[in-house]
């Protein structure tokens, strides 16, 4: 089956938790490879372009640059929560019976880290310090 | 109840590819999915092509996607559906009619983990004795009635139809953990292959699919589990 067919049954399925779960991991696991690929590019700018890497510095601090930095803060969070899930289910084989739990304890997980972690990031935009 | 019934048909002597027919029919309070069926085949169209045997959830002929979930059509009761059902055949499968798939590769699959006892020691006068806890190891992977509801509803098996598939690994748990039987080990080892275990990504749509409530993801993870202490 080509991978245009299998994403077909994939959109058409209505899958539950796990599922879902696992598509946002899928998701969230493309998006930090291509903020990795972003980040060693940016390293390399350093000495390679000193003054396009001050342009994206000053771009990752500005309105836009801080929203993205929040959506790679969840992605990270996500895909790190959810990997220990899969971690306990994997070696406890018996967990699986409360995988629907265990994920939305990771949510209840993800907002309590994410949001204050969402306020220090985004604090710059209403409150700007010396350096802004 | 008046139901908009959608079937995803194909007639391969017909249809270059398969399309949606829309059916109105009665369904009284207790009626299944497959009453459903059974109205439109009988009193509609009979040219409409499905498989049921028992029709009563236990020889696993009538798998099918039922609203976007795998589901045998004599288990599910319309009233729970709602005014709109769709059914279209099992996903990923070959279709060979309307809601008849192809499952030889699925039964191919069930047979390369050779799903019987294995046991070369002279046959004893009487049965081959087991504790009740050796028995309840593998009593939940004993009720596989083999629809392939569970493979055909695993997104790894979508991508990779050389998968093995959950279905085979249930029955291959069901040998594997039986005190009696000794081909464990060659079973574990068709099973580290890269078709085997290591395919699952937990994603809990075969538990989920399961007409028979088995504990799928949790039995290939035994299973994964089995393989990798074997290594060890």
């Amino acid at each position: 089956m080509n991978a245009l067919a299998s994403l077909r049954l994939l959109l058409g399925y209505r899958g539950r938790e796990g599922m879902v779960a696992w598509a946002f991991h899928r998701i969230s696991g493309v998006g930090i490879f291509a903020f990795v690929v972003l980040h060693v590019i940016d390293i390399y700018l350093v000495g390679g372009n000193p003054a396009a890497y001050d342009e994206l510095l000053a771009f990752y601090a500005s309105v836009p640059g801080r929203f993205l930095e929040v959506v790679l803060g969840a992605a990270l969070l996500y895909h790190a929560l959810n990997g220990l899930r899969i971690i306990l289910i994997d070696l406890w084989p018996s967990m699986a019976t409360y995988h629907r739990q265990l994920w939305w304890a990771s949510w209840i997980i993800f907002v309590a880290v994410g949001v204050p972690g969402m306020i220090i990031i985004l604090r710059p935009l209403w409150n700007p310090g010396p350096g802004l | 109840m008046l139901v908009d019934l959608r079937i995803l048909r194909f007639d391969p002597e017909r249809d270059e590819k398969p399309h949606w027919d829309t059916y109105s029919v009665e369904s009284g309070p207790m009626d299944r999915v497959l009453d459903l069926l059974h109205q439109v085949k009988w009193e509609e169209d009979g040219t409409l092509t499905f498989r049921r045997s028992c029709a009563h959830g236990v020889c696993g002929s009538d798998a099918m996607l039922i609203n976007g979930r795998n589901r045998l059509a004599c288990k599910v009761r319309v009233d729970q559906l709602g005014r709109r059902v769709s059914v279209a055949p099992l996903p990923g499968m070959r279709v060979i009619k309307d809601l008849v798939v192809d499952m030889e590769p699925f039964f191919d699959q069930y047979k390369s983990v050779k799903p019987f006892l294995v046991n070369e020691e002279p046959e004893p006068e009487r049965e081959r004795l087991q504790s009740p806890k050796e028995r309840a190891r593998y009593d939940d992977t004993t009720k596989c009635i083999l629809c392939a509801a569970c493979t055909t509803a695993c997104p790894s098996f979508w991508a990779q139809p050389s998968f093995v598939g959950p279905a085979a690994i249930v029955n291959a748990h069901r040998f594997i953990f039986d005190s009696r039987d000794h081909a464990s080990e060659e079973r574990l080892e068709i099973l580290a292959d890269e078709d085997g275990v290591w395919r699952c990504r937990t994603i809990f749509n075969c538990t989920d699919a399961c007409p028979r409530g088995i504990h799928i993801t949790q039995a290939i993870l035994e299973v994964s589990n089995a393989v990798v202490e074997r290594r060890g």
